[in-house]
C-alpha cells in the first residue's frame, strides 16, 4: 500500500502536540495570517474550489454551504463548530480535539472570517469532559497571545469562541437539532427550508461545520484549493479520518486519502481481522450506513461515489468491522436499540417505527418470532425511511434524516443475512 | 413539594459570578439553560425542582421549559443517584468487545442491575448508548471520566479503588 504522509493527524504522537507553542513550531496559524489580509470572499472562494464535503456525515460542500450566507443580513451571523460526535463507529473528532485542538481553532478562525461571524460556538457532546477541559485551555492560550478576542494579530477582526457542552442526545449532531438544542430547548429537528444559513441560531444565519472538515481549512488556504483536489477523488477529495473499530487487531483512527480500499483499511491498517477469524460484514461509514457483506466490502473505495454506488455511504467514515462469529440479528438488534433509544420522539414514523423494530427484533431473538415478521420489518423500515432509491434520494418521511438512519441499516441486515433471522423463527412455525 | 407545587427550599448557586459569566456568553439568555443545569448539577448531583425554578428564574421562561428541556437528555439525572455513576457503553463495537461481561460482573459483584444503585449508595450501574471511543472498546464512563480498553479484571480494580 502506497504511503500516505498524514496532514490533519502528522503530529499527534508529538509531546505536547495539543499546545499553542508546538503547535506555532510546526508553522501553525500562518494560514490565518494570510486569511486575515484576504477579502472573505475569496477565501470563500478558494473552500469552494477545493471540493471539499463535510466529514460529519453528510458530505455536503462545504464552501458552497458557506456560501448561502446572505450578503446583506443586518442580523449577526453564526458559526458552530459541531463537535457532538456519537455516530456509532465515529472517535475522530475526540482524537483531533485532544491532540491538535488549535489546528481546529485555526480552522474555525478562517472560517467564521470567511462569513463575517463575530461569535462562534463549539457544540461538543457533554460526555467529552476531558476534551471540554482541553479546548478551553487552548481558548485560553489563543485569547492570551490575541489569536481570539479583539483586532486578532491587528487585523480589526473580532471573534469569540464559547464552548457550549450537550447533555445525552445523539440527535443534536443533527445540525437543527443542534441549533435548537444551543437555544435552550430539546434537540428536535427543525423543517427544511428555512436552511440554518438563511435562518439558524436565534433565526439569524448560522453555518454548522464539523470538526474534521474545520481542521481541514487551514491546510487548503496554506497550500491551495488545487493541492487538495490532487489528495483521492476529485469530486470529494481530502485526506480522511477513518475509525476503524469492531473484530480487527488494531482498531484505531488511520488517516487516507479519500478513496483508500477499504480491504487496505482493515487488513493492512488495522492489522486484519483478529484471532484469524474471516470477515463477514462492516458498517463503512457509522452505524447509519448500510452493512456490506465481505465481498461487498473487500471491493469498495472509500469516497462518496462508489460507496452510493454500493447502496451504502462514507457517512462519518466510522468503520464496524464484524468477523464470522458475530450473529447479524443479536448486532441488528443491537442497532435498532440504538435508534429507538436515540429517537427524539417528534415524528411519529421514527418514535414508533423504531419502538416497533426493537421489540420485534427482541421477541425474535427470544423465541418468540413469527414468519410475517420478516416482511413487516422491511414494512416499518419503508414507513421510517421512505422506499430506498438511491439514484433519487430517499427523503421525506420525517424531519430529518434519522429516519433513514435507521432504516437503511436496518434493512441492510434483513436483506444480506435473511437465512439468519429465518433461524431465529421457531421451527413448527416455519413452512416448507 | 408543599401542597400548591412549589419546592419547599430554595436552590441558589454557590458562585454567582459563574452564573453572571455564563449568561453574558450568550446573545439570549435561554441559551444559557444547558450550561446553568449542567453547573447546578455539578454543585447540587441531581436536578431537583428547585434547581429547574432557579434556572428558569435566570433565563427568563416558564419553569415547564426547562423541564422539558432537562426531560430530554439523558446526562441531567433528576434524581439522586449513587456517588459513583458507572456508565457501560453497550451499542455495536462495545458489544463486540465484551461489554456485556462488564455488566453482568457489576451485577453479580455488587447486586445492581442496570438503573439500580447500591444500598450503601456507592455505585449506580447504567447502559448507555456509543460514548464515541469505539476504537478503545469496551468504554465505561465513571462519573465524567472514560476508562477505555477494559477487560474484567481492570474493570474490578476500578470498581475496588472507588470508594
Amino acid at each position: 500500500m502506497k504511503s500516505f504522509k498524514p496532514i490533519l493527524t502528522e503530529h499527534i504522537h508529538q509531546k505536547d502536540c495539543h499546545t499553542l507553542s508546538f503547535y506555532k513550531s510546526v508553522g501553525g496559524y500562518s494560514a490565518l495570517e494570510k486569511v486575515l489580509k484576504m477579502n472573505p470572499e475569496n477565501v470563500i472562494q478558494e473552500v469552494k474550489e477545493s471540493n471539499l464535503r463535510g466529514r460529519g456525515g453528510a458530505g455536503f460542500s462545504t464552501g458552497v454551504k458557506w456560501g448561502f450566507i446572505p450578503k446583506d443580513s443586518p442580523k449577526p451571523t453564526y458559526l458552530i463548530n459541531n463537535a457532538d460526535e456519537s455516530e456509532p463507529g465515529t472517535f475522530k473528532d475526540r482524537l483531533l480535539m485532544n491532540k491538535a485542538p488549535h489546528q481546529m481553532l485555526e480552522g474555525m478562525i478562517i472560517s467564521a472570517y470567511a462569513i463575517g461571524c463575530h461569535k462562534s460556538f463549539i457544540y461538543i457532546r457533554g460526555e467529552f469532559y476531558k476534551e471540554y477541559k482541553m479546548l478551553e485551555t487552548a481558548i485560553a492560550e489563543a485569547v492570551g497571545n490575541n489569536i481570539l478576542g479583539k483586532n486578532i494579530l491587528g487585523s480589526n477582526y473580532d471573534l469569540d469562541v464559547v464552548i457550549h457542552r450537550g447533555a445525552g442526545a445523539y440527535i443534536c449532531g443533527e445540525e437543527t437539532g443542534l441549533i435548537e438544542s444551543l437555544e435552550g430547548k430539546r434537540g428536535w429537528p427543525r423543517t427544511k427550508p428555512p436552511f440554518p444559513a438563511i435562518e439558524g441560531y436565534l433565526q439569524c444565519p448560522t453555518i454548522v461545520n464539523n470538526v474534521e472538515t474545520l481542521s481541514c481549512i487551514p491546510h487548503i488556504m496554506n497550500y491551495g484549493a488545487d493541492w487538495f483536489k490532487s489528495i483521492g477523488p476529485e469530486k470529494g477529495p481530502g485526506p480522511r479520518l477513518f475509525c476503524i473499530s469492531g473484530c480487527v487487531n488494531n482498531p484505531g483512527v488511520y488517516e487516507e486519502p479519500m478513496g483508500v480500499s477499504l480491504k487496505e483499511l482493515i487488513f493492512e491498517r488495522a492489522g486484519g481481522i483478529r484471532n484469524g477469524k474471516q470477515l463477514k460484514a462492516v458498517f463503512p461509514g457509522g452505524s447509519s450506513s448500510a452493512i456490506l457483506t465481505a465481498d461487498e466490502a473487500l471491493d469498495v473505495k472509500m469516497d462518496f461515489e462508489d460507496l452510493v454506488a454500493k447502496k451504502s455511504m462514507l457517512g462519518s467514515a466510522g468503520v464496524i468491522v464484524m468477523d464470522e462469529t458475530v450473529d447479524m440479528v443479536q448486532a441488528c438488534l443491537n442497532i435498532a436499540r440504538f435508534y429507538a433509544h436515540e429517537s427524539c420522539g417528534q415524528c411519529t414514523p421514527c418514535r414508533e417505527g423504531t419502538a416497533w423494530l426493537e421489540k420485534m427484533l427482541t421477541r425474535l431473538v427470544n423465541g418468540g418470532g413469527k414468519p410475517q415478521d420478516i416482511d413487516m420489518l422491511f414494512e416499518i423500515t419503508d414507513n421510517i425511511g421512505g422506499l430506498i432509491d438511491f439514484s433519487k434520494g430517499s427523503f421525506g418521511k420525517t424531519i430529518c434524516p434519522f429516519g433513514e438512519a435507521v432504516a437503511w441499516p436496518v434493512r441492510s441486515f434483513v436483506e444480506k443475512f435473511k437465512d439468519e433471522f429465518l433461524k431465529y423463527l421457531p421451527q413448527e412455525t416455519v413452512v416448507a | 413539594m408543599n401542597s400548591n407545587g412549589t419546592p419547599k427550599e430554595k436552590f441558589t448557586f454557590s458562585d454567582s459570578e459563574k452564573v453572571e459569566k455564563i449568561l453574558s456568553q450568550y446573545p439570549d439568555k435561554k441559551s444559557a439553560t444547558l450550561p446553568l443545569l449542567h453547573l447546578a448539577q455539578s454543585e447540587k448531583a441531581y436536578i431537583s425542582s428547585s434547581v429547574i425554578n432557579t434556572v428558569a428564574h435566570l433565563v427568563d421562561c416558564h419553569p415547564a421549559v426547562v423541564m422539558d428541556c432537562v426531560s430530554f437528555y439523558t446526562m441531567l439525572y433528576t434524581k439522586p443517584h449513587g456517588r459513583h455513576i458507572i456508565q457501560v457503553c453497550q451499542t455495536l463495537s462495545c458489544s463486540l468487545n465484551g461489554a456485556d461481561t462488564l455488566v453482568d460482573h457489576m451485577t453479580g459483584k455488587y447486586g445492581i442491575k442496570p438503573g439500580e444503585t447500591t444500598t450503601d449508595e456507592r455505585f449506580t450501574l447504567m447502559k448507555v448508548e456509543c460514548l464515541g471511543s469505539c476504537g478503545t472498546a469496551p468504554v465505561v464512563q465513571v462519573n465524567k471520566v472514560y476508562h477505555e480498553d477494559l477487560s474484567k479484571e481492570k474493570f474490578d480494580d476500578l470498581l475496588e479503588s472507588l470508594k
